[in-house]
């Protein structure tokens, strides 16, 4: 019985142990715990990007667009009704924030996904980063008084993020895209992205399934974008912009497309590599670009690709 | 009405630059099927190999008149940007020729952010001063209107390379290979067509033409940085798609359009009552548009995908 | 199956991990043979000469204490950290610096956004952060630990329109980049004061930073008839800017503030610059003793005339020093107390005071350019 519902156990073990170390977090130092709440973030952007990218074969380059829909979303509820929200107390007023950030990037999610239906990869590469930089623009272009803070961005907001919310977060992020992937919503995705027109030949609903991974995948980078915001304490757009889009792709690209374990070791390696090398910041990212170049010609299906551990004459 | 015409004018000399590197784009993936994301940085470099072109002939340029030191400068940053482009085509794309397109595509993500911090390293963040090759003049007796030599040089130079361009792959062999590519890969080679010395071929092409639109727009905006292809690229690739991508015309169509479109939103934004800031939005929204009507652009043809 | 218990595996093994690297928050207060200083700056990316030029600034005056003897009988040790002009970036290192380097005082950013990022950090860890060149209200607004050696864009704005009052313009257009928030608040305290004191706006376009054309934007100001155009951008786009406008036949001047303050500036605008106006923070045509010493200094140890992000980095490094000896001590209450107190201070950025709301209260120059250098207009006081 036990075997049924390991996924679940995971993650009720997950949820533990994220509330355990945010308990202690004031022993930390607070250095590293910011480093690895950066980690957390970054694997809930990963992973949501992985389902669109990876196990879709949708090639999205706007991801830090639903980020920012999320993070300025969450924002704005706490900062313009925080005083209303304030007699539920600071748990559930946070969840309510980051709830509606998720939300609102899950309903632009909608939004691209379904003019992109019938773009094939390079196109709908370029689309999605339109629609970053639409979202981007129009942030920046807004008064710098109203509740969108123009191109300063948002300030002063609560810095409520903590260890457990982040990685309670991740941790329910993996298990909704793997339990997604192990059910029949995946057998789509994988139809979708293997060959699209055989699978709508074969009377697989495709725009269903490219419309859903779109909004899932949204809605958690909306929810990363939620912690974000809250971690920060300051948002501007130009976080959101298209180097932002390609820094998770290159996760997503490095941890093998289609391998959530894989991208969660890619999304940690990067972090923490990225700190380790603050010394050789010039280098970054011609190593980085280097790196994609190299990943793209020698080992195309990533670091962790899927079926590393499958057993043999198994089916995935 | 001055004010309408003014505005048609500087789009148009825009859309001339757009179109220019949009011509590499639409070459490139008419032959190979994919879009080249690094163009827009091969633009930047050839801005740049002007520069220093320019640093390391000023003995020679400082005696010869303004037309030919601009031809000098022009076609060694091309020489230099073709090669590059070779180069590029031959270790990063040819290894993944028949790999899936969303690789090729990423790698050329790769390539481009590679070229745009690896300039960023050796040239400095900081924007640098074009030199001035064309001495600025005003056409004069135009009245309320404004046109300066340089604009009218760019334009012509866009031109010419344009025809030019349509010249070699219409009336030359290496042409009549490229079209035949572009149409069916097997049967050409079939034909006794080297496949891989067209895709290098045109991969130079377009690179020295993305050099020439480089120097081109830093002779109108005299002011280089690491970064300054990102946008314009972005730009051309909506103007190719614009115009139907893999057809040569188009493309040139398609820039001159994204050009004055994108002015006149600028200009007119405070009577529409959207800020001026939004014009680099102006390309995003007509590539969402065109894509959900005409995904086959202006002048392009339908392609079915056969399974 | 085996994912699952991998990724719980993974998962769990990454907090045990870290609970465990992470060890004990260190108390107590740094090196006993120097004084850490920490400093994040935009070495790198969009604002690197910004950045850079503020560091060059900061370290000489460190060097020059530390020739002199150092304070409180220790030498003086900048810690320096890159923030690569990204949004994101400077929380990171901030904390980095706070919690890992434990310096006792923190000098930057340039960028109000960033020191927007750093200044909660500082304020929560009762570290005094010293900005030399932010001009955004709220950065100081954030808390009692958070000081500015320069002006704010209120006075800026303000400067500016006093001076084009001044001359005459009763009619400016506005071009503002919308993406730098610099250039927005600028716009913005200039037009206030401009429309209050009889002015009119004629028009008000914006741009964003990194664009080449502004053509269409100038056109359009040009119908508008103005006497002159407020570019509150920074010197990048200014200089074409200048040169579109003379192109398109407008020959109105153009005013501005001081992020015009840079080499580059006249060299892509050339002539186009000519005749226009800006504000900054110190002449370098200044014969004061004090400022000549500087630019001498500043030009044997780096071959350039300093800019004004350069004596602004110097000067916060100064009035720290000056606050160190004042109180006697590095700890954070007293440090801030002695900061707060800088009355008068001999700066080359001018006489400094810092005020109630901890900014400094010193009179802005209006300079000119004129053949190819900056030439000295007035000082308007505050």
């Amino acid at each position: 019985m036990i075997g049924k519902y390991k996924a679940q156990i995971a993650l009720l073990v997950a949820l533990l142990a994220s509330l355990g170390v945010s308990l202690c977090a004031d022993q930390i130092d607070e250095y590293y715990l910011d480093v690895m709440l950066n980690v957390g973030i970054n694997i809930i952007l990963a992973v949501s990007l992985n389902l669109v990218n990876g196990h879709t074969g949708q090639f999205s380059l706007g991801h830090a667009g639903f980020m920012a829909v999320g993070a300025y979303g969450s924002a704005i509820v706490t900062l313009e009704l925080g005083a209303q929200l304030l007699p539920l107390g600071t748990a559930p007023a946070f969840l309510i924030a980051l709830l509606t950030g998720g939300v609102c990037a899950a309903g632009f999610g909608w939004m691209v996904g379904v003019p992109s239906l019938r773009l094939r990869g390079d196109y709908l590469a370029i689309v999605t980063l339109g629609f970053n930089e639409i979202i981007r623009v129009v942030l920046q272009n807004t008064k710098s008084d109203s509740i969108f803070g123009g191109a300063l961005g948002l300030k002063n907001i609560p810095t409520t993020t903590t260890f457990f919310w982040v990685f309670a977060s991740a941790a329910v992020a993996t298990y909704v895209v793997t339990s997604m992937v192990r059910s029949t919503w995946g057998r789509g995705f994988l139809a979708v992205r293997d060959d699209e027109i055989a699978a709508s030949a074969m009377g697989v609903p495709t725009v269903k399934y490219k419309v859903t991974a779109f909004v899932t995948g949204a809605f958690f980078a909306g929810i990363g974008g939620g912690l974000y915001a809250h971690l920060r304490s300051t948002i501007s757009p130009e976080g959101f912009n298209f180097l932002k889009s390609v820094d998770i792709v290159v996760m997503v690209i490095l941890g093998g497309m289609g391998s959530t374990a894989g991208v969660i070791v890619a999304a940690i390696a990067l972090t923490v590599l990225n700190e380790f090398l603050r010394d050789f910041e010039q280098y970054r990212m011609i190593v980085f670009s280097l790196l994609l170049i190299l990943m793209m010609i020698l080992r195309p299906q990533g670091l962790l690709p899927v079926g590393l551990f499958a057993r043999k004459g198994k089916s995935a | 009405m001055d004010q309408f015409l003014q505005q048609l004018l500087n789009g148009l000399f825009l859309g001339s630059i757009y179109a220019l590197i949009a011509l590499g784009y639409t070459m490139v993936y008419g032959v190979l099927r994919f879009i080249n994301f690094a163009h827009g940085d091969v633009f930047m470099l050839g801005a740049f190999a002007g520069l220093y072109i320019n640093k390391a002939l000023a003995p020679l340029l400082g005696v010869l008149p303004w037309g030919l030191s601009l031809l000098v400068v022009l076609l060694l940053s091309m020489a230099v940007c073709a090669a590059l482009g070779i180069l590029v085509e031959y270790l990063a794309y040819r290894p993944l020729r028949h790999r899936p397109r969303l690789n090729v595509l990423i790698t050329a993500i790769g390539v481009s952010l590679f070229i745009e911090y690896t300039a960023q390293y050796l040239f400095g963040a900081t924007p640098r001063s074009f030199p001035e090759i064309i001495p600025p003049h005003n056409v004069p007796g135009l009245g309320a209107l404004t046109i300066t030599s340089t604009q009218v040089i760019v334009l012509g130079t866009a031109l010419a390379l344009m025809v030019g361009l349509r010249f070699i792959v219409m009336k030359t062999r290496l042409g009549l290979a490229m079209r035949a590519l572009s149409l069916n890969p097997t049967a050409a080679s079939l034909m006794g067509v080297n496949n891989s010395v067209v895709i290098s071929f045109t991969f130079g092409l377009g690179s020295a033409l993305a050099a020439a639109g480089g120097i081109l727009y830093a002779s109108l905006y005299p002011s280089i940085d690491p970064f300054m292809g990102v946008m314009p690229g972005l730009k051309a690739f909506v103007a190719a798609v614009l115009g139907g991508i893999g057809n040569i015309p188009g493309a040139a169509l398609g820039g001159l359009i994204i050009g004055v479109t994108e002015t006149l939103v600028a200009g007119y934004s405070q009577d529409i009552g959207i800020p001026s800031g939004y014009r680099d939005g102006v390309a995003f929204v007509i590539l969402i548009l065109i894509l959900l009507f005409k995904p086959s652009g202006l002048l392009g043809k339908v392609e079915r995908e056969k399974v | 199956m085996k994912r699952q218990l991998f990724l719980t595996a993974s998962l769990s093994l990454l907090t045990a991990l870290a609970a465990a690297l992470s060890g004990c928050k260190d108390s107590g207060g740094g090196s006993t043979t120097e004084i850490l200083i920490g400093e994040v700056a935009s070495l790198s990316g969009g604002t690197a000469t910004f950045g850079q030029s503020s560091h060059a600034g900061t370290q000489m005056a460190i060097d020059e204490i530390n020739a002199a003897g150092g304070l409180l009988g220790k030498q003086l040790k900048l810690i320096t950290e890159d923030d690569q002009s990204k949004q994101g970036e400077a929380g990171t290192v901030a904390k980095k610096l706070v919690s890992r380097e434990k310096v006792v005082a923190m000098l930057g950013e340039v960028a109000s956004g960033r020191s927007l990022e750093m200044a909660p950090i500082c304020q929560k860890a009762g570290i005094p952060m010293i900005s030399p060149a932010s001009t955004n209200p709220d950065v100081t607004a954030t808390g009692d630990h958070i000081f500015r050696v320069c002006f704010i864009d209120p006075f800026q704005g303000k400067v500016m329109a006093k001076f084009a009052l001044s001359k005459g313009m009763k009619n400016v257009a506005i071009l503002v980049d919308s993406k730098q928030d610099y250039s927005v608040g600028l716009s913005g305290f200039f037009k206030d004061y401009f429309k209050a004191n009889g002015g009119t706006i004629t028009a008000e376009q914006s741009y964003g930073s990194g664009d080449k054309d502004f053509k269409a934007q100038l056109t359009a100001i040009k119908a508008g008839n103005p006497d002159a155009i407020l570019a509150s951008g920074y010197y990048g786009e200014t200089s074409l800017i200048a040169k579109q406008a003379r192109e398109l036949g407008i020959t109105v001047p153009l005013l501005g503030g001081d992020g015009w303050d840079s080499p580059a500036l006249v060299e892509v605008a050339g002539k186009a610059i000519e005749g226009s106006f800006f504000s900054n923070h110190f002449s370098t045509e200044d014969k004061s003793p004090r400022i000549l010493e500087f630019v001498k200094k500043y030009q044997a140890k780096h071959n350039a005339v300093p800019d004004a992000m350069a004596a602004l980095g110097y000067d916060s490094a100064l009035i720290l020093a000056d606050a160190i000896k004042r109180a006697g001590t590095t700890e954070g209450k007293a440090l801030r107390d002695a900061i707060a107190a800088t009355k008068d201070f001999d700066g080359v950025t001018g006489r400094i005071t810092l005020d109630e709301k901890r900014n400094a209260n010193k009179p802005a120059v209006v300079l000119t350019i004129k053949d190819g250098k900056y030439s000295y207009v007035t000082t308007i006081a505050p």
